[in-house]
């Protein structure tokens, strides 16, 4: 029986390194009655009405903020977007501005997307507003791992003993680094698979099984996730072409049928087809890809109300 | 004009003094020391119990910034700093706007920190044109200016060839060769050391091999040119490793660490403090392993100077991203009180140990006056009190920098006054009490 | 403190009610229970089971969690937090006669949230309330069509209602 907390230990959602096990179950649990709002004919509850909330993009993400948004909006929340590319730095404005910049509309929460390492953290450190990390740099993305945590609880209705394999680039994916913090915090058996140039240093000391055997990695496993090869970070040294990477790394129904015979296959989006995945895997049966779009907002849903607080367990028995 | 230190604790390692004894300063210099020197018509101070004299503390690398980047600190601001961290003098690198590679830069300096009038300042001058590791400079101005050593420094010299040439031509002048090494392909957009924390940190790497690759290439060129090299802000236990080697095969090289080298890890970047730009330097902290390996060279003499690589920044330029936020933090007026607290009090090294490390190495490294108290030589003195408790405060800073990774800290050991040419620049009043100087 | 119904009494007090709500609607044609999490629900089944007895046909039944309309969530709040559960009303209400069912009626937010979050699935005919116990102290224009039992209470006592098929047996308590 997997204990549950009965509320976040923190005001902010910075990456799945600050939550517990019981945290992280509370979460999925919450999303699992949040994703009934979507099957209603009126899809929305006024849990946070007459909060705001600042969706601060700095990098674009159509995918990620309309999923918020959806989030946000389906509990009733005052929603503000704002989506600039590129760092503070750039507009010679720093990160500290910005902040005080949005403070001063006194936002309930700020979700936000930067494409620097810890950018949330440090607007944490001096914004009253909760934070809520929708992706920073390559450091985590906890949101999308949690509806990934969700999609496999939905489908193999336990974390603890899965075998997951994640493959792709390692290196530079926040997507991996906060999967395999919160897979492995649920008792999940993580396996690693990329080439070298794309292996984080430091992953075998962590205990994890890291491969270059796309065959090794997916050899049982009940759950294979490709990663999104980021085309334009590969110039240069990391891999000599997309062609090779698609002979040695390219997810095929042929690798496939080394996994569980129950197998599901996980993309966080967007795809390259015909670079880390084969369009007929994509498309096939072992596809829970459109399952992870809609379980995003039923997650985000969880943060935003767990996150918006409540007065404790009373009722009015 | 006499003033007689009467009875006090003198460790001046050069000397080969460690014990009670009085000193008479005469004028801005040392006129005698020794044991019951008659009064006469000095006037006698008496210090604090616990106190202790060394020769002035000698800190070989210092950003003071000006000219060019007077909003982070001036040379006027800079040596305030100096003299209230027990500095009475600090070797200043050439990274201003304009960059120290000509005579009239270095005349500038000088001339500024004469206005100062605090500490010492000795400049360093850039080894290349504008430091882009093309046309070597002018050294023998430079020297005849006033430059005791030169370095790219904020830049490694980047290739060998420049290396042996540099090496060469100094020799000429007697003067060393101050390398800030670093390969920069391994070091690429790197920001954090590249470890298993600060990977999962999701922050690019730079390996230790990145800085020790090129102090082994460093020492093979001196080695080919008999020249002398000296290691910058050495951080990796890699390059250690390539000092010893090289010093034992009787290569002219030397090395120096940071305070933050040698106490913090890369571990500082995670929990309540991530993303702290404040632990944002170059070369980046390390691991444990690299940590252990410089209080080993500290100890065992294969690392020949504490120096503070002070680089103050403006408050909003530490305000940005991590990745975007530059390089550096203060630590002119936290050193002695880290060293004294996490290395003599700690056990780890002797006071002696550490007053050689702060004094007389440094001045023989870049070959400087000064690290001794001996009769005739200039009176600069340093007063610590190794019992005084600090508490690490940036808002009191003299410098205009307020990067500091310590704030906070509580630490045993104080500097109770800094003496410049027999003149008090710096007197803390609430360690040294009642005694007048 | 005492226990003011026992397992033999709160069984007759649930066939009693079913018998009225069969009476006052002449049937049960359109009629659905829907319990508010987390007591009201066995209790809406047990009275569909009451109900299945007296009339022959088994009425469908739905579960509601009104946490998400609650109108005391509120910030700064970290640590404990209501539960939220799954809603689950697996059939239409519109035009239907909603019955909805909790275990004890005592300020009328609950059935306020509750009222809200009913009108998001659709348009009933008509709501009824079934109240296990009704303590009083309404801070709402709201009373209850069927009531197992009035007991009178002050503000500081609570009453704590334990059913089977979530605590193990059925009674209830007043403490405090």
């Amino acid at each position: 029986m997997t204990t549950v907390a009965t509320g976040l230990a923190t005001r902010d959602l910075l990456g799945i390194r600050d939550l517990s096990a019981p945290e992280i179950e509370l979460i999925l649990q919450t999303a699992f009655a949040m994703k009934e709002i979507g099957t209603r004919p009126i899809k929305k509850v006024p849990t946070l009405r007459g909060r705001t909330i600042v969706n601060l993009f700095f990098e674009n993400s159509t995918r990620t903020r309309m999923s918020f948004e959806l989030a946000e909006k389906r509990l009733s929340a005052d929603t503000l977007g704002m989506t600039t590319a590129g760092s503070s730095v750039s507009k010679g404005e720093t990160l500290l501005d910005t902040a005080r910049t949005l403070e001063a509309m006194s936002p309930d929460m700020i979700v936000i997307r930067h494409g620097s390492s810890g950018a949330p953290h440090q607007l944490a450190r001096i914004c009253r507003a909760s934070i809520v990390n929708a992706g920073d740099g390559t450091n985590e993305h906890p949101t999308q791992a949690l509806l990934d945590a969700f999609t496999m609880l939905e489908h193999k209705g336990r974390l603890a003993g899965l075998k997951v394999a994640i493959v792709g680039d390692l290196l530079h994916s926040r997507v991996f680094r906060s999967n395999v913090l919160l897979l492995t915090k649920m008792g999940a058996e993580v396996r690693a698979c990329a080439p070298p140039t794309l292996v984080p240093p430091g992953l075998r000391a962590m205990g994890l099984h890291v491969t270059s055997s796309l065959d090794e990695a997916v050899s049982g496993a009940d759950v294979v996730m490709m990663l999104r090869l980021q085309l334009e970070r590969m110039q240069g040294l990391f891999l000599p072409s997309m062609r090779e990477y698609f002979t040695l790394f390219g997810l095929t129904p042929r690798v496939l049928e080394r996994a569980a015979s129950d197998v599901i296959v996980m993309h966080p989006g967007p795809m390259n087809r015909g670079v880390e995945i084969d369009s007929e895997v994509a498309d096939g049966p072992w596809s829970v890809i459109l399952d992870q779009v809609a379980n995003g907002v039923a997650v985000r849903m969880a943060v935003l109300y767990l996150l918006a607080g409540g007065e404790g367990e009373g009722g009015d028995k | 004009m006499q003033v007689l230190l009467k009875g006090v604790h003198v460790v001046d390692p050069a000397n080969g003094r460690n014990g009670e004894c009085d000193v008479l300063v005469e004028g801005d210099r040392i006129a005698r020391v020794g044991r019951d020197i008659p009064v006469g018509d000095a006037r006698v101070v008496e210090l604090p119990r616990g106190c202790l004299v060394t020769p002035g503390l000698i800190d070989i690398h210092v950003h003071l910034r000006e000219p060019g980047q007077e909003h982070k600190e001036t040379i006027a601001t800079g040596t305030a700093s100096a003299v209230a961290g027990g500095f009475t003098a600090v070797a200043c690198m050439p990274n201003t706007t304009p960059v120290n590679d000509s005579a009239s830069v270095t005349e500038f300096i000088l001339k500024r920190a004469a206005e100062a009038n605090l500490a010492r300042v000795y400049p360093i001058g850039a080894v290349s044109m504008g430091s882009k590791g093309g046309q070597l400079t002018e050294v023998g101005d430079l020297v005849k200016a006033g430059c005791v050593a030169i370095t790219d420094d904020g830049r490694p010299v980047e290739t060998a060839l420049l290396m042996r040439r540099a090496l060469e031509y100094a020799s000429m002048f007697g003067i060393p060769v101050v390398n800030h090494c670093e390969d920069p392909s391994l070091k690429g957009d790197g920001v954090v050391h590249e470890s298993p924390t600060t990977s999962m940190l999701g922050l690019k790497g730079i390996p230790g091999a990145a800085e020790s690759i090129m102090v082994e290439r460093d020492v093979s060129v001196a080695e080919l040119t008999g020249g002398r090299v000296h290691i910058a802000h050495m951080s990796a236990r890699q390059s250690l490793r390539a000092v010893r080697d090289g010093k034992a095969r009787g290569v002219a090289v030397t090395a120096e660490v940071c305070p933050h080298h040698f106490l913090l890890t890369d571990s500082a970047l995670t929990g309540g403090r991530a993303y702290d730009t404040n632990f944002k330097m170059n070369p980046p902290l390390r691991e444990e392993a690299d940590r252990a390996a410089m209080i080993e060279g500290l100890q065992d003499g294969s690392i020949d100077a504490i120096v503070t690589d002070h680089a103050p920044h403006h408050a909003d330029e530490k305000a940005l991203e991590f990745d975007h936020a530059p390089f550096g933090i203060v630590g002119l007026e936290t050193a002695v009180s880290l060293c004294l607290d996490r290395l003599v009090h700690a056990g780890l090294i002797s006071m002696t140990r550490m007053v050689e490390l702060l004094s007389p190495n440094p001045a023989r490294v870049l070959g400087l006056p000064g690290g001794a108290i001996t009769e005739g030589r200039p009176a600069d003195l340093t007063i610590l009190a190794p019992d005084a408790p600090v508490t690490v405060r940036a808002s009191t800073f003299k410098s205009k920098g307020r990067n500091t990774p310590f704030e906070g800290w509580t630490l045993k050991g104080a500097v109770a006054a800094t003496i410049v040419g027999g003149r008090a620049v710096y007197v803390n009043e609430p360690v040294l009490g009642r005694a007048s100087l | 403190m005492p226990v003011v119904m026992d397992g033999v009494r709160m069984a007759r007090s649930l066939t009693r009610i079913a018998h009225e709500i069969v009476e006052r609607n002449r049937g049960v044609e359109d009629l659905a229970l829907i319990g508010i999490r987390a007591r009201g629900v066995p209790l809406a089944e047990r009275l569909a089971a009451e109900i299945e007895q007296i009339a022959g046909v088994r009425v469908p039944t739905g579960a509601l969690d009104i946490t998400l309309y609650r109108d005391d969530l509120r910030r700064p709040a970290v640590g404990p937090q209501p539960v939220l559960r799954r809603t689950d009303v697996p059939f239409s209400i519109d035009d239907r006669l909603i019955l909805l069912v909790d275990d004890v009626l005592y300020t009328g937010r609950t059935i306020r949230a509750a009222f809200d979050a009913l009108i998001d699935f659709g348009r009933p005919r008509a709501i009824q309330l079934v109240a296990l116990i009704d303590r009083g102290h309404r801070e709402l224009p709201i009373r209850a069509d069927y009531v197992g039992r009035n007991i009178p209470t002050s503000r500081q006592q609570s009453v704590q209602v334990r059913l089977q098929e979530i605590d193990g047996r059925d009674e209830v308590e007043v403490e405090g």
